[in-house]
């Protein structure tokens, strides 16, 4: 497997790495930055040398092999051998340019011989996809909407990140690399950051020229607005609809070369699971979801940009068809999934009014440079907002967090609001959610300018509420959001499958434990424009003169019957509950054991309780109709299925990781004053788990793969935003 | 609250459709028109009946999946606002609700209440776009735009592409949807290079796949984007002056 992560006899390794001529560009990117206003604030304590070299590497690849907690004994099982990410070696700042300069091309003539498949049009998915196009290759791209336009890149509100540090707030490369991976959690690959951070600046210039209106000054320039767990200006945005411009930019891009013939874009199209052959992934079986017909399509690779799976919860931020389904089938095929428990709760979403609320919205990050976030200093004051007076308000962000106040990170503002809705100073009809108030910034900048800025997510708050946001406070509480994890892939964003590639939030390797602000859309476009069409060619260029597979081979024979038999059964099980019952139940467990906190107790509650509900959903679930026509209760039941499976995987993975860290807070490891405890001796890699087959309904136990993960220019430091 | 509601069936494509009336006893007026349909389907599926197949996704109004006409008006009651932010706040008790499809020529019905609307990809992949590769770009912040004509692009790129304009029109012309292209394109400066090439083909594809504009501006009213009117005669605005400015572009 991956035989071409061997760059002729240059083997890549991601520890160990000490050689001396390593440590002069090094001290170029790893001088100890000091962003906290606060001088005395002790809290930056470099646990590293001061050259930035990570001399703690070696024993944390030890530490690989010694960490087992003991409960999870009799629930997983761990791999020895540390898993090599195939990060180039030396100054991270370089990496980039040195891996670029490695790969293998395919030249102009030969790249209509190849075919690739790429999975979802969302920016990631798009983007790879018409580049790909761009440069000549052959691309299917498959995405279960009827339009490439409708993926669900085009919710995100907020805005993108660029490293382009053109004003004078001192931003910089370094300062966006620092922020992503302390934002993380020292739990991100910090030579993928620096990419990152490196191609964040020609995302902009392309989306630009590509149509996506962004904010300017009135001088013209691009504008620019700051985000959480940053104290820079450094995300661009085009109103509250950033996600929106960039994918139906990315989309007019994918249809132009759906125009021009070099993709093929295939809509309403589900992927259903991956075809493996000879340890190589060689193609996919979809089911097309108005015919019901089940195809299959082979190629030299496939990419996978399939978005996140944080509707796992049920009612979370993401929109009602997102799903986990071809990363998880592609996992049972052989990919790694890496950190599957690290998900984002965003502080700023709606909260559950109701049984048939099927969402909670998503308040844009971006409310909290003007919005302040408070909740009553008495709990269980009844009062309407705007009769508590000023000093009966606990404004708990700005007295925690002076430095950042509304603008702390995600997890820390959701881990904060859930504390004071825990202590019962919840406000709202259910106790459940905190004020989001704009009074001060309304008297202060005028109703006009905070109309200009958040006018469509006002309308927004007002349509789903029936409460004027100019007037009144918003009412916020954390939802499920951003989905850290995802398959596990190297630098070269390739998984554990031999051709299978991996892009967006589908992947995993930016953002840690916690996602910064307006990374995400950064992170697909990266992925998508700048990355995978370096890296998949380097593959594609071993396989010159191979021909896709045969659709007649067996290979592709028995995944297409695996499909139509899971298919079947589905439809056979002819019991009484829809499938959304089943989704409904599975994300009260997780948001109550594998939630914003979670315990030993409550994850091993929830793996009781899933397999229970994965039982009940197997003899009890009706799915009307049959699977040769449009049929939405069985594309449900078919991603419900997959949830069931991956719940299980997520609280065996927060079980696992004994640690606090960004998002994952675990109760047993927390500061005195309630911050996360993180363990860098003991859990300083990322877990990747291999899938095995259990007996019956259950998967088998998973095996625990472990990346070390190694920091050379942001010194493992304590989190701390205060 | 209670509703009575009446729903478009119809098995697929070929097939004919037909009303069926239903009941919903315990709809609340913070639902939205989704989680009212999501309720109703519950209902059906425990009873073994077979659910309505509507279209939704991201349901906070951007991705433009979602699309039923309500009482004979696209997307609903509440002027320019998309199906997913239609709350039953403005519906009474008792009320009747009549729940379709978006109709128009150019929107074959796949099944129920979904609709295909292919066409609208066919107006962007005939040249609907900017032609610049990935990576060819110069520095965005070399090229100056003015805050006003990066706000006015902003307009009409606010389109979310869910055919409401097309379904509200008596002729089914997509003269607001086209039209929003062009203009959006038209007047940032990337989009000048190829503005009448984009013109002559986005104009073309329009009039082959939808009916002529009605100029009756009854797609104004419901679009959930809010597409100035004056999209609409971009269309023709953008073909004249092609036509005249013949093979010129700028």
């Amino acid at each position: 497997m991956n035989s071409f992560r061997d760059f002729g006899s240059k083997r890549r390794s991601t520890f160990g790495s000490a050689s001396p001529g390593n440590n002069a560009p090094n001290d170029a990117v790893a001088k100890p930055q000091q962003d906290s206003p606060d001088l005395q604030a002790p809290q930056e304590r470099p646990s590293v040398e001061a050259s930035g070299q990570d001399t703690g590497a070696k024993s944390r690849a030890e530490s690989v092999r010694k960490q087992r907690p003991a409960s999870t004994k009799g629930f997983v099982t761990y791999s020895s051998e540390p898993l090599n990410g195939n990060v180039p070696d030396g100054d991270p700042l370089t990496a980039w340019s040195r891996r670029k300069l490695d790969y293998k091309l395919v030249s102009p003539l030969n790249r209509r011989k190849f075919k690739v498949i790429v999975v979802g049009t969302g920016l990631a998915g798009a983007g790879c996809a018409a580049a790909l196009g761009e440069l000549g290759y052959n691309v299917v791209s498959y995405t279960f909407h009827d339009a490439a336009r409708r993926a669900h890149s085009v919710a995100a509100q907020g805005g993108i990140n660029s490293a382009r540090a053109k004003k004078v707030d001192n931003d910089s490369l370094e300062r966006f690399v620092k922020d992503t991976v302390k934002g993380g959690d020292f739990r991100a690959r910090e030579a993928d950051c620096f990419r990152l951070g490196e191609e964040s600046v020609r995302v902009i210039d392309h989306m630009d020229a590509i149509g996506a209106p962004f904010a300017r000054e009135y001088g013209g320039e691009l504008r620019t607005r700051s985000f959480g767990g940053v104290q820079v200006s450094r995300t661009y945005y085009t109103r509250g609809q950033t996600g929106q411009q960039l994918q139906v930019a990315a989309a007019r891009a994918l249809q132009r070369q759906v125009g021009l013939g070099t993709v093929d874009l295939r809509t309403h199209r589900e992927v259903l699971d991956l075809i493996v052959d000879d340890g190589r992934a060689k193609g996919v079986v979809v089911r097309d979801l108005y015919s019901g017909e089940i195809e299959a399509e082979t190629a030299h690779a496939v990419v996978l940009c399939t978005g996140g799976y944080g509707n796992v919860y049920f009612r979370s931020t993401l929109a009602h068809n997102s799903n986990v389904t071809a990363a998880w089938r592609a996992h049972r095929r052989g990919a790694y999934f890496a950190s599957p428990s690290c998900i984002q709760f965003h502080p700023t979403a709606l909260p559950v009014s109701s049984h048939w609320q099927s969402k909670t919205t998503l308040m844009s990050e971006s409310l909290r440079n003007d919005g302040r976030i408070w909740v009553p200093k008495n709990p269980g004051d009844d009062r309407p907002a705007n009769q508590i007076p000023e000093d009966e308000r606990d404004y708990y962000l700005e007295r925690k967090y002076p430095s950042y106040g509304n603008l702390s990170p995600r997890d820390i503002s959701s881990r904060a609001a859930r504390e004071q809705i825990e202590a019962g100073h919840g406000v709202g009809p259910l106790r459940n959610s905190v004020y989001l108030d704009f009074r001060d910034a309304i008297d202060r900048l005028g109703k006009k300018t905070i109309e200009e800025r958040y006018g469509n997510l006002f309308e927004m708050y007002f349509d789903a509420t029936g409460e004027d946001p100019y007037t009144e406070p918003m009412r916020i509480a954390p939802g499920a959001h951003f989905a850290m994890g995802g398959l596990w892939s190297d630098y070269d964003m390739m998984t554990s499958v031999d051709g299978l590639f991996v892009g967006g939030e589908a992947g995993w390797g930016y953002h840690g434990a916690n996602r910064l602000g307006a990374n995400s859309l950064l992170s697909a476009c990266v992925d998508g424009w700048f990355t995978l069409p370096y890296s998949i060619p380097n593959f594609l260029a071993n396989h010159l003169g191979e021909a896709p597979l045969d659709l007649d081979a067996p290979a592709v024979q028995r995944t297409v019957e695996d499909v139509r038999a899971r298919t079947e059964k589905l439809l056979s099980i002819g019991g009484t509950k829809g499938a959304d019952h089943f989704h409904r139940a599975l994300g009260d467990i997780l948001y109550s054991d594998c939630g914003v906190a979670r315990t030993e107790s409550g994850l091993k509650n929830a793996l009781k309780e899933i397999r229970a509900l994965r039982e009940a959903f197997w003899t009890d679930l009706r799915i009307p109709g049959t699977g040769r026509q449009l049929n939405q209760e069985l594309e449900r039941a078919g991603r419900i299925a997959d949830y069931l499976e991956m719940a299980e995987l997520m609280c065996l993975d927060a079980l696992d990781r004994d640690e606090s860290c960004g998002a994952h807070f675990r109760e047993e490891h927390q500061t005195p004053d309630g911050e996360a405890m993180r363990d860098d001796d003991q859990w300083c890699f990322v877990s990747a788990w291999e899938h095995t087959d259990g007996d019956g309904l259950h998967p088998g136990q998973p095996v625990r793969h472990a990346e070390p993960l190694e920091f050379r220019a942001v010194p493992l430091q304590t989190r701390n935003y205060a | 609250m209670q509703l009575t509601i009446e729903v478009w069936r119809q098995e697929n494509a070929e097939a004919e459709g037909r009303f069926v009336t239903y009941q919903v006893d315990d709809a609340t007026p913070e639902m939205s028109l989704p989680e009212l349909l999501d309720r109703l389907n519950d209902q059906l599926v425990e009873a073994g009946d077979e659910p309505i197949a509507f279209d939704t996704d991201c349901r906070e109004g951007i991705c433009g999946t979602c699309g039923i006409t309500v009482n004979d008006v696209p997307h609903g009651k509440v002027p320019n606002t998309p199906t997913c932010r239609q709350h039953l706040r403005s519906y009474d008790d008792g009320d009747h609700l009549k729940l379709e499809p978006f109709r128009a020529a150019s929107f074959p019905v796949v099944r129920d209440l979904v609709v295909d609307r292919t066409a609208l990809d066919k107006v962007i992949a005939s040249g609907g776009y900017v032609s610049v590769d990935a990576g060819t770009a110069p520095d965005a912040d070399t090229r100056q735009i003015p805050f006003k004509v990066a706000e006015t692009a902003l307009d009409f790129s606010g389109c979310i592409g869910c055919g409401a304009c097309i379904a509200a029109c008596p002729n089914g012309a997509a003269h607001l949807f086209s039209g929003a292209l062009l203009s959006h394109m038209s007047t940032l400066p990337q989009g000048k290079p190829e503005r009448a090439k984009r013109a002559r083909s986005v104009v073309a594809t329009t009039e082959e796949e939808f009916g002529p504009c009605s100029v009756y501006a009854e797609c104004v009213e419901v679009c959930p984007a809010g597409i100035p009117i004056s999209a609409i005669s971009a269309v023709n605005r953008e073909a004249a002056r092609t036509a005249i400015r013949r093979t010129k572009d700028d």
